[in-house]
């Protein structure tokens, strides 16, 4: 897993509330055996328009917000099905952190196993964010995963919280299958108990 | 006195390997459920790292999402699904885990088979790739949706990491009127409390509707858990779930089967267990339900018309409404009764069970679909199939004008060609409404199987209290 320190970045804006894994990548992209190329797939039903091409009002297609690594999302981002594809699609196309005021487990779950981070912000910030972006695209804010902050254009700092574990899997660029596999011989003894 | 406790906690301090200070807890799974789709990339991880898979005796494999329903045989299906499937079987041939082919008599959808076969238990932690894994927890384990990277610590491991979430209780009180179903009483619950209502929580549904609900109707019920942002929901075991278990293929026999029955009558919720959170619903009050937007929180009782994204105060939700509505093209105020369907899809891991098809063709007996409507019944698995056959009901929706198909997930998920046309409309027994979900622009109303079935006798949304009187 690539590691995450701090990240300086354009945002790109989508204001939906709810936006489900179906959306963030449709099941007809599902069917491939390794992670590659699902960036094809990334919000597909929205970014392309029936003849395949690219849809010009979807922020993904928009000049000013190529090369941006942070999506500023709406509540409840990720919602709906298990896929891993959604955070692949996101991290292909080059996405490496979301700020929403809230994610689905299964989703948040899924990115931080992926080097893609998911950052809850409150309300106001989240809003401000919005306005800042829409005033100026060119907006850009600092992550610090270190001191969990987002840093933005005008001096403001908002914290953001995340699990001790996970910070330090990010940092470090852990996959988190190593320390499993380090308790082997607990998981052993707790089988062996178990099956008795 | 020991601190009274949940029916999670009871499952969960049981199966907690390690706990250390600064990381969550190890838990360990009993019961690892492997399909097609979110699986590949894991197998290759473990091949990449040289890892073998740790407990293939408690792994069970199956092939639904992007399998065929018209034939046995993959001639039909598309060379994606073809590659995706081959590659499953030699997956599970390298690493010795049984797999539930095409070819398999007993295959079917994964949430459908588990409990089926006897695979599913009271007390256990489940686990699989997929966000529907919360069916299980109607027998009172603690089964959940789990992303690749987890699926393939759980091949490694036979555990993942994990905080323990929160606790939800759902109560249920009251009888059921006639033509209301455990579909119902969930589309009602995630209507109320919203789709992100249950994050970070597990669900424990309660109270006397709850308990009135054979098994089918129990899984329907936790099925959709996932849908208020549950990872998981759970119904206590009792007599019902017994009954349901004995004599299954991998249900505990003899003196295993008793000592097991021990275990099960202990894991109720104790007296004065505390939850985070509660909500209590008059299941007499409840009428069937339908979607009207693109998630299933956008639900209301059949009798209301489409909400008015004018009188929402609540910005966000105003916009929310009228993007939903633009996409299914619906107008605010107006009946959703009455308004036309294309296609009537009865099946998922939702809704596919005999009681469902049952219930389906209590309706369609002796009447035809109407005039241009498709009817796509799918049965959630080939035993469930051979039943419906031997009991006339693939006859009944043949006569009726509708499809019958072979088990498996369908137009649920669109991945195999069972898909709606750009523009159409569904009345659909599954469990996601959302945009394209059913095919790229297709649209969803999400219903009971008594509701789908009245609703393609009429190529309308019907109320199906209209056919009960
Ligand atoms: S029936 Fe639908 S929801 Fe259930 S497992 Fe299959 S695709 Fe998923």
């Amino acid at each position: 897993m690539k590691k995450f320190q701090i990240l300086t970045s354009r945002l790109i804006p989508l204001p939906h509330n709810d936006v489900d894994t179906d959306q963030i990548i449709p099941a007809r992209y599902l069917k491939v055996i390794d992670k590659s190329g699902l960036e094809e797939g990334l919000f597909a039903g929205w970014r392309y328009l029936p003849d395949g091409s690219p849809k010009p009002d979807f922020p993904l297609n928009q000049p000013q917000f190529q090369g941006a690594q942070i999506l500023l999302a709406g509540d409840n981002f990720g919602c709906g099905s298990s896929r891993e594809h959604a955070p692949w699609a996101l991290v292909g196309w080059g996405i490496r952190a979301i700020i929403s005021t809230s994610f689905a487990d299964i989703f948040r779950n899924n990115s931080l196993k992926n080097g893609l981070l998911p950052i809850i912000v409150d309300e106001e910030t989240h809003q401000q964010l919005f306005a800042m972006v829409a005033d100026d695209p060119s907006t850009r804010v600092t992550v610090d995963l270190d001191a969990q902050t987002v840093k933005l254009p005008n001096g403001r700092e908002a914290a953001f919280p995340i699990d001790e574990f996970s910070k330090v899997c990010l940092l470090e660029g852990l996959d988190q299958l190593g320390y499993l596999l380090k308790n082997e011989e607990k998981i052993a003894a707790f089988e062996q108990a178990m099956e008795k | 006195m020991p601190q009274p406790k949940t029916l999670l906690q009871k499952v969960w301090d049981v199966h907690v390997v390690a706990k250390d200070q600064a990381s969550p807890s190890i838990l360990y799974i009993d019961l690892h459920l492997v399909h097609e789709v979110t699986s590949p990339q894991a197998f290759s991880g473990l091949r990449q790292k040289g890892l073998r898979v740790r407990r293939p005796d408690r792994t069970v494999a199956t092939m639904d999402h992007s399998t065929p329903t018209l034939s046995l045989s993959l001639a039909l299906a598309d060379d994606m699904a073809v590659r995706q499937l081959r590659q499953f079987e030699s997956n599970c041939s390298d690493f010795g885990i049984p797999l539930y082919d095409l070819e398999h008599p007993e295959r079917g959808i994964v949430h459908v088979i588990g409990p089926e076969l006897g695979l599913t238990q009271p007390g256990m932690t489940i686990v699989c790739g997929d966000s529907h894994t919360s069916t299980h927890g109607a027998f009172g384990a603690l089964a959940f949706g789990i992303g690749t990277s987890e699926v393939e610590h759980v091949l490694a491991t036979q555990s993942l990491l994990q905080y323990r979430p929160k606790t939800y209780l759902v109560n249920f009180d009251g009888q059921l009127q006639p033509g209301v179903a455990a579909k119902d009483m969930i589309l009602a619950l995630i209507a109320k409390i919203g789709i992100g209502g249950g994050t970070g929580h597990v669900f424990e549904f309660a109270g006397s509707a709850v308990r009135a609900l054979d098994m089918e109707g129990r899984m329907t019920l936790c099925n959709m858990s996932i849908e208020a942002g549950a990872r998981a929901g759970m119904i206590a075991p009792d007599d019902a779930t017994f009954e349901y278990l004995a004599g299954r293929q991998f249900a505990p026999r003899g003196a295993a089967w008793d000592a097991a029955l021990d275990r099960w009558r202990s894991l109720p919720s104790d007296a004065g267990a505390v939850y985070d959170k509660s909500v209590t619903i008059d299941a007499s009050k409840l009428e069937p339900m339908v979607t009207y937007g693109t998630n299933p929180s956008m639900g209301a009782p059949i009798s209301q018309p489409v909400p008015d994204p004018e009188q929402e105060a609540d910005p966000a939700k105003r916009a929310a409404l009228e993007k939903a509505l633009r996409y299914m093209d619906l107008q605010p105020g107006r009946p959703l009764t009455g308004h036309p369907v294309d296609v009537v899809f009865i099946g998922s891991c939702t809704n596919s069970r005999l009681s469902d098809l049952r219930l389906a063709a209590s309706l369609l007996k002796g009447r035809k679909v109407a005039d241009g409507v498709r009817l796509l019944v799918v049965p959630g698995s080939e035993n469930i199939r051979r039943q419906a056959e031997a009991e006339g009901i693939d006859k009944i929706v043949r006569d009726a004008g509708g499809e019958w198909r072979y088990a498996g997930c369908s137009m649920c998920i669109a991945m195999n060609g069972d898909q709606l046309q750009p523009g159409q409309y569904a009345v659909s027994t599954s469990n996601r409404n959302f945009e394209g979900r059913q095919g790229k622009g297709g649209r969803t109303f999400l219903a009971s199987p008594l509701t789908a079935a009245a609703s393609a006798i009429t190529g309308k949304v019907t109320d199906p209290r209209t056919f009960m009187s």
